[in-house]
Parts: structure tokens; C-alpha cells; sequence
């Protein structure tokens, strides 16, 4: 046995049996009862997991398997793992939870999440492709400064992957806590290593498995329960939609928009943030790396959108499945009743029989993050919803994973490789992004339970906000306008940043949710409209204005990327083991 | 590459004639997702009343069609891009590389 092999076995061993003692370790107040079905399904994905990752990590030597699993991925293999990477947790638990309380509110967020992914097709994924090796900042930097450049991605990319990672890991240890009955701490741990060893030892090529595994058993599992709730209404879509209409507390009104997007600006500026932001996540866009070719890359974001958008199409039915057969199951809802009033069954309050508790969030036996999980025993039994579960730990596993790895590839690849590096060693490089990983691992798992009692909503949000205010327009810009300069990227984008930091602080998400502030200072949930618009409008004006010697090289080197761009001459090849 | 290579390409009429079927499809496919996602966001901002509205009898409202529509035209889009560049982008591509990749 190699050293490389004997330490990822022990630290297997170490991170399974952590996992076991730690069971009966007494929690907070929230824990539920240790699931033996769900922890034992969890244990079976673990373990293949840990089966691919050192298959993967075997095949793991260089540099460009690190970072792209050799580029040697399908376009269909790769549209599963961009799926299995986008599709969260958040997205499955917290969609089919917001549909059950609110209907038709639920379906905005699905769509907004889904329309990004054109716009990757159109502007994006053929350049990146081409132009592309590691990270999206070799798209930036491709004519500009390497320096300032690299400098900025990193800025953005570690941003968005810190914010987004800290909210995964909240939510995991929260969702862990109540799924298999760990504690908080246990679970953010447990999460965290795993999430360590898949990346540190089995690199792209692991973590891209393991997140076509979890897209398969993600799209399985809410297929089988769409199914189920569609099987019992005799597949129809009008007996489904009138009897939630008859049980929920907000009655007709979940069959329109109502309060989620209340005035026009703060529509605009989520729909930018969602859209843009998909287009500018660096987990995302290093996906591109990892097939041979330009034709495959576009193939590639054909089946993701064709995937996510099935699945967001299935959290609706979920979530109306849920409000129309959760009244047969008044054991999901805490102090409540069954009544049935002029033929109608529905739930009550045990002590105020007019307060109709469906769609009620906070009756919810776990809150409304739990609906497809007891959806999933109401349709299926205990067994599939420990199927379920462990489907939703896997889910967030796949996405701290390729999180962590986008991580660290910015610090190895970007920062070190590229601004500090005094000379090129592409195996010194991959051990910078190994040390990088379990570094990341280490801050997220700490951040992880720093932040176990906060509000961290905003997190995914501000994310998005980031990634569609510094890297999204960025990379637009270099590949498709000739005179933008290093020093117009640089300022403008970090301009954006900063406004979409500032604005976020003193927006209602962060003054009166997180600081408790009775009144926010600007009424704007999402920044991205107006940083969006400062990162292009001050790019554009400073590259206007830059007649330095540095910005006639950065608009010489147009040209040569442009046809780079067009036809992939020069671009990245595969290789074969 | 060089210079004159590049020169070459830019000149050379395929290479022309991708560029600018490419950023054609490119423009109107964008734009087409534009109008559709925004045009949503926006019924749902100021016209809330109209997708309220149901079908029928039926207590399925307008804006679920619509909703789903959206998601479902979106992912139409990809699959019309994938067929043009299937189709049209590839040929050409390789024909330019062909006549110039050597060069490299």
C-alpha cells in the first residue's frame, strides 16, 4: 500500500467511525430520533463513494486530471454532473418546502434557477471551451495581465464559493441533524471530511461521479414520488390541484403569484442575480474543462437544463403533492387534528379547530424543509424515505464537493500557479490545490458551526449576486469586446463587488434579518442590478479611457482569441490513459 | 499562431461566414430568453391579476402553462442551438481547421 493510499484509508475509517460513535452523542433540542434505515442507506452511498474515489484517485497523476478529470468526460456525463452540481439540497428541500407553503410562489424560484442556463449555452460554454484550461480565469486572462487579472477571479470565486459553502454547510448540519438524528457539530464534520477526501485524493474525476451518482438518485427518487402523487390522483392534474386548493390555509391563492415578488425592482434585480449568476459560478463553469471539445460542452449544457428543468418541474408536483395528501397525516404536524367539515378532510389546530394548519410552516413536524422528506414516507414507507434522506445528504456531499474543488483551484492554479509561483511546476501546482482543499475543508467545517446559530439565508443569494457582478461580466466582456483593458476588469470589477457587499449589508436580508435593525436602510433584497451595472458600465468607461502601453497589448490580443474562440484551434485537447 | 495565419483566418470567407452565423443564432437565441424570462418576471410584478386568471372551470390557473412554459421553452432554446451548430457550426469548423490548423 502506497502512503497516498494508507492515508486515505484511514482517514475513510476515521470519518465513517466518527460517524457511528458520534450517533448517540445527546444534541440540541431540535435532534430527532437516530434513523437506523436512512443512516444505513448513507452508509452504502459512503462507501461507494469512497470506492470511486480511490479508483479516481489511482488515475489522478497530473495536473489536468486534478483539475478535469483528463477532459476525457461525455457531454451526457457531463450534463448529469453540472446537474448534480447545481441541484442542491436547497433547491430540493427548500423548492418543494416553498411550493407547500406558498404554491405558485415556489415555481419563480425553479424557473429563476433554470433560465441561466441558455444564456451559459449561448454566450458561454463554446468560448470557455476553447480559450479555457483549468479555471474561468484562463478565459479572462487570456490577452489581459495575468496578475490583476487571476487576482480579481480569485476575489470572485473564493467570494462565491465561501458564501455559497457556508450556507451548504448550515443547512447540512441542520438538515443532518434532523434527517439522521447526529448532532450539529457531528454532522458539519462529517460532511466537511468527506468533502475533503473525495477532492484531496480523487480530484475532478471523483468528484464528477459522484455528482452523476447523486443526480441519478436525485432525478430517481423525486421521479418515484411525483409518480406516486400523480398515481393517486389517477393522473390527473385537475383532481391534484382542486383538492390542495380545498385543504390549504391560503386556499385558491396558491394557484397565482402572490407576496414572494412584490415590487418590480426587487423582481428585476433576483431575476438578474439568478440568471447572470448561473452564468458567472465558478464550480460551474470549470465543468467546461472537463470535456474534449467545444461540441461537447454545448452538449453538455443541453442535458443539464433538460435535466434541472424536469426536476424543478417535479419539486411543483412534489409540493402540491404534498398540501393535497399531508391531511391524511396528521402525525407531520405538530398539535394538530383531523377534522372533516362538509366532506372535506382537513388538519386544525388541536386547540383552535378554525385555524387551518396546512401549508403552515411552522406546523410542520422539522419545519417546511421536511415536506418532500415525509412526502416521501406518505407516498413510499420508512424505507424510501431513508432513501430520501440519504439522497439529500448525498446532494449536499456532491455540492460542497465540487464547491471546494473550484476552491481550491483558484488558490492553486490561480494564485499560486499564476500571480506568486516563480516558475511553472504543474506537480508542485497539484500539491498547492491539495493542501488548498483540505485547508478550504477545514474553514468551511469551522464557518460551519460559527455560524450554526445565524441567519444565513442571504448567503446563496449574495452568492449569486457576486458571481453576475464580477465574474459574469468579466468574462463577457474579454471574450466578446475588443477594448476592454486589465485595469478597466479590474476596477470595475471589484467595484461590483464591493457594491454588491455594501447594498447586501444594508438591504432587509442582512440590516433587519441578521442585525436586527428595526427598519433596513434601502428596501432592495438583491443587489445585482446595480452592481451588475457598475462592474459594465465603469469596465467599459475605464477601458475607454486606458491608453496605457498595457492596454494597446490587451487590445492586440483580441484578435488571435477571437479566432481561438470561433474555431478552437490551439484549444485544449484530451488525453488518454 | 502567427500574424499572418491569423490574418489569413479572418480573411478567409468560411471563417467569415461562421462568425457570422454563429453570432446571428447567438444574438436571437439570447434575446429570445430574455424576452420570455423577463416578460414572466415582469407579468408577475405588474400583472399578477392575469396570470391568476383559470382556465375554464378549472381551478388550474393560467400562469401554471405559462410558468412551466417557461422552463420548458428555455430548455427548447439549448436544443434549437445544439441543432444549428450540429448542423451548420461544425462543418465549418473543420473545414477551417483543416485548411489552417497545421499552422499552428
Amino acid at each position: 500500500m502506497t502512503k497516498r493510499s494508507l492515508m486515505f484509508y484511514l482517514l475513510s475509517v476515521a470519518v465513517v467511525g466518527f460517524a457511528f460513535a458520534a450517533g448517540g452523542v445527546d444534541g440540541p433540542v431540535q435532534k430527532q430520533a437516530v434513523n437506523p434505515l436512512a443512516i444505513t442507506m448513507f452508509i452504502i452511498f459512503v462507501a461507494a463513494t469512497l470506492g470511486i474515489t480511490y479508483w479516481a484517485a489511482k488515475r489522478t497523476k497530473t495536473a489536468k486530471d486534478f483539475y478535469t478529470a483528463g477532459g476525457g468526460i461525455t457531454g451526457f456525463q457531463n450534463g448529469l454532473a453540472i446537474a448534480g452540481d447545481f441541484m442542491s439540497a436547497a433547491s430540493f428541500l427548500g423548492i418543494a418546502g416553498l411550493v407547500y407553503t406558498s404554491g405558485y410562489d415556489g415555481l419563480l424560484y425553479s424557473i429563476g434557477f433554470l433560465v441561466g442556463w441558455p444564456i451559459v449555452m449561448f454566450l458561454l460554454s463554446e468560448p470557455l471551451r476553447n480559450l479555457g484550461k483549468y479555471t474561468f480565469a484562463d478565459v479572462t486572462s487570456f490577452r489581459l495581465e495575468q496578475r490583476r487579472i487571476r487576482i480579481l477571479a480569485a476575489i470572485g470565486s473564493l467570494s462565491v464559493v465561501t458564501f455559497y459553502l457556508i450556507a451548504q454547510m448550515v443547512g447540512a448540519g441542520k438538515l443532518i441533524q434532523l434527517l439522521f438524528g447526529l448532532s450539529y457539530s457531528t454532522a458539519v464534520i462529517v460532511v466537511g471530511s468527506l468533502m475533503i477526501i473525495y477532492v484531496a485524493f480523487g480530484g475532478m474525476l471523483a468528484t464528477t461521479w459522484i455528482q452523476i451518482i447523486k443526480a441519478i438518485l436525485l432525478l430517481g427518487g423525486a421521479s418515484f414520488m411525483a409518480f406516486m402523487v400523480l398515481l393517486h390522483f389517477g393522473f390527473s392534474f385537475e383532481n391534484l390541484f382542486q383538492t390542495a386548493v380545498s385543504v390549504h390555509s391560503k386556499g385558491e391563492k396558491i394557484m397565482a403569484p402572490g407576496g414572494l415578488v412584490s415590487d418590480p425592482l426587487n423582481a428585476i434585480s433576483l431575476g438578474l442575480a439568478l440568471m447572470f449568476g448561473t452564468a458567472g459560478l465558478p464550480h460551474i463553469l470549470m465543468r467546461f474543462f472537463t470535456v474534449p471539445n467545444a461540441k461537447e460542452a454545448r452538449k453538455s449544457v443541453f442535458f443539464a437544463t433538460g435535466f434541472i428543468g424536469y426536476f424543478y418541474i417535479l419539486t411543483f408536483i412534489i409540493g402540491f403533492g404534498a398540501i393535497a395528501l399531508f391531511v391524511q397525516h396528521p402525525e407531520y404536524f405538530q398539535n394538530a387534528k383531523q377534522i372533516v367539515i362538509d366532506g372535506i378532510t382537513k388538519i386544525v389546530d388541536a386547540n383552535d379547530p378554525a385555524k387551518n394548519l396546512v401549508g403552515d410552516k411552522k406546523a410542520l413536524v422539522g419545519g417546511e424543509n421536511m415536506t418532500a422528506i415525509h412526502l416521501a414516507e406518505a407516498v413510499g414507507g420508512p424505507a424510501f424515505m431513508g432513501f430520501i434522506s440519504a439522497v439529500a445528504f448525498a446532494t449536499i456531499l456532491a455540492v460542497v464537493a465540487g464547491l471546494t474543488l473550484a476552491g481550491a483551484s483558484t488558490v492553486s492554479h490561480d494564485l499560486y500557479a499564476n500571480v506568486f509561483a516563480k516558475e511553472k511546476d504543474e506537480q508542485k501546482e497539484v500539491k498547492v490545490s491539495k493542501i488548498a482543499t483540505f485547508i478550504i475543508g477545514i474553514f468551511a467545517i469551522v464557518l460551519g458551526i460559527v455560524f450554526e446559530k445565524q441567519n444565513v439565508a442571504f448567503m446563496v443569494g449574495l452568492a449569486f449576486a457576486i458571481a453576475a457582478s464580477v465574474n459574469f461580466p468579466i468574462l463577457i466582456l474579454s471574450i466578446y469586446w475588443r477594448n476592454l483593458t486589465t485595469t478597466g476588469a479590474f476596477w470595475g470589477g471589484l467595484a461590483g463587488l464591493v457594491v454588491a457587499l455594501v447594498l447586501i449589508v444594508i438591504s432587509p436580508t442582512v440590516w433587519v434579518d441578521v442585525l436586527k435593525n428595526p427598519e433596513p436602510i434601502i428596501k432592495l433584497k438583491n443587489p445585482a442590478i446595480f452592481s451588475m451595472l457598475t462592474t459594465f458600465v465603469l469596465t467599459i468607461l475605464i477601458s475607454k479611457l486606458d491608453s496605457s502601453q498595457r492596454a494597446k497589448e490587451d487590445r492586440e490580443g483580441f484578435e488571435p482569441q477571437y479566432v481561438r474562440t470561433q474555431t478552437g484551434i490551439g484549444a485544449e485537447g484530451a488525453v488518454h490513459h | 499562431m502567427n500574424k499572418a495565419l491569423i490574418e489569413k483566418i479572418k480573411n478567409d470567407t468560411d471563417f467569415q461566414k461562421l462568425v457570422k452565423e454563429r453570432t446571428r443564432i447567438m444574438i436571437i437565441l439570447t434575446l429570445a430568453e430574455l424576452v420570455v424570462y423577463f416578460g414572466f418576471i415582469l407579468l408577475v410584478a405588474f400583472n399578477k391579476e392575469f396570470l391568476a386568471q383559470k382556465l375554464g372551470d378549472s381551478v388550474i390557473t393560467i400562469g401554471i402553462p405559462i410558468g412551466i412554459g417557461v422552463i420548458v421553452i428555455s430548455f427548447l432554446l439549448t436544443g434549437i442551438y445544439v441543432y444549428i451548430a450540429n448542423k451548420d457550426f461544425d462543418e465549418l469548423t473543420e473545414k477551417i481547421k483543416q485548411k489552417y490548423a497545421r499552422g499552428e
